[in-house]
């Protein structure tokens, strides 16, 4: 399955006239990189990896944007919640979800009030993949 | 026929390290993720794990041989640790990791301790059985279908 968007202001390369959706995966740990862009590829999707917060935020400073970017809550540098807060400051709109290996509400709460869009458990599976990337398709 | 009957032990290890509780379904989940574009992702993705996951550790034993342990720093370093070994489905290293956050949470010193050693322990006996596995799965060659456990 891939997943096509028909209109967008992403910069995401065109193929053969649709252009893939592009993920930005923010995460300090490489295994769960690893992890979360091979899901990400099985869907027909561009996947692009920061290892911190401030790289995903230098990214789009940059001038690169992404449809959807997968937030980590803890990484060295800057974490996840300085991360999404800058980038939203920055008026960027892209769907951010946060990925956290904490499973109590209240962090998750506190993470989302940061401006995520949702939150979730890591690592994600496909079908948690599937519904994000279903949001990024009605989004546009 | 000799390839059928490694294909069966293979099939056999495999099963016998979920029955045993060392892997959970995260394990699976990768399994799904390998395919002819990424013939060894599963290796990989362990590999990445035991490699990254050695500093840590690290930090974890330094942390525990002060003099006064700083237990919210314990907790931090292995709530990461905890989540590196979920990535991998690493049942008993997870449970070990969470019994050390229990004695963090209780500012138990030697709870720490003890079930580091424990948790160090099932660490190392994983990676050698995998270690094992992806040998014996390297010379066993491709299988056409995964098979997930019951």
């Amino acid at each position: 399955m891939a997943f096509r968007i028909g209109t967008s202001n992403s910069k995401c390369k065109k193929v053969g006239g649709n252009q893939k959706i592009c993920v930005l995966i923010v995460d300090d740990d490489r295994a769960t990189r690893r992890i979360h862009s091979a899901l990400l590829n099985k869907f027909g999707v561009e996947t692009q990896v920061a290892e911190n917060g401030k790289e995903a935020v230098d990214l789009y400073r940059s001038g690169a944007s992404f449809d959807l970017v997968i937030m980590d809550m803890e990484m060295p540098v800057m974490d996840g919640p300085t991360a999404t807060q800058e980038l939203r400051r920055m008026g960027v709109n892209s769907m951010i979800v946060g990925v956290t290996s904490r499973g109590q509400d209240s962090e998750k709460q506190a993470f989302m009030r940061a401006g995520l869009d949702d939150c979730h458990v890591k690592p994600l599976n496909s079908n948690t993949i599937a519904s994000l990337l279903q949001q990024v398709n009605k989004n546009h | 026929m000799q390839g059928n009957q490694l294909h069966r032990q293979l099939a056999h290890m495999r099963q016998s390290l979920f029955d045993q509780g060392f892997l959970d379904e995260q394990f699976v989940q990768l399994e799904e993720l390998q395919d002819d574009a990424n013939p060894n992702f599963v290796e990989e993705v362990v590999t990445l794990f035991y490699k990254d996951s050695t500093r840590l550790l690290h930090n974890i034993e330094l942390s525990l041989e002060k003099n006064t342990l700083d237990f919210t720093k314990l907790d931090g370093y292995m709530h990461q640790f905890k989540g590196s070994s979920s990535s991998i489905g690493a049942k008993k290293v997870i449970y070990e990791c969470k019994q050390f956050r229990e004695c963090c949470r209780a500012g138990n010193g030697e709870g720490c301790k003890r079930t580091f050693q424990q948790l160090k322990k099932e660490y190392a006996t994983l990676k050698k059985k995998l270690e094992t596995y992806f040998q014996f799965a390297r010379q066993a060659g491709p299988t056409e279908t995964a098979c997930p456990p019951k």
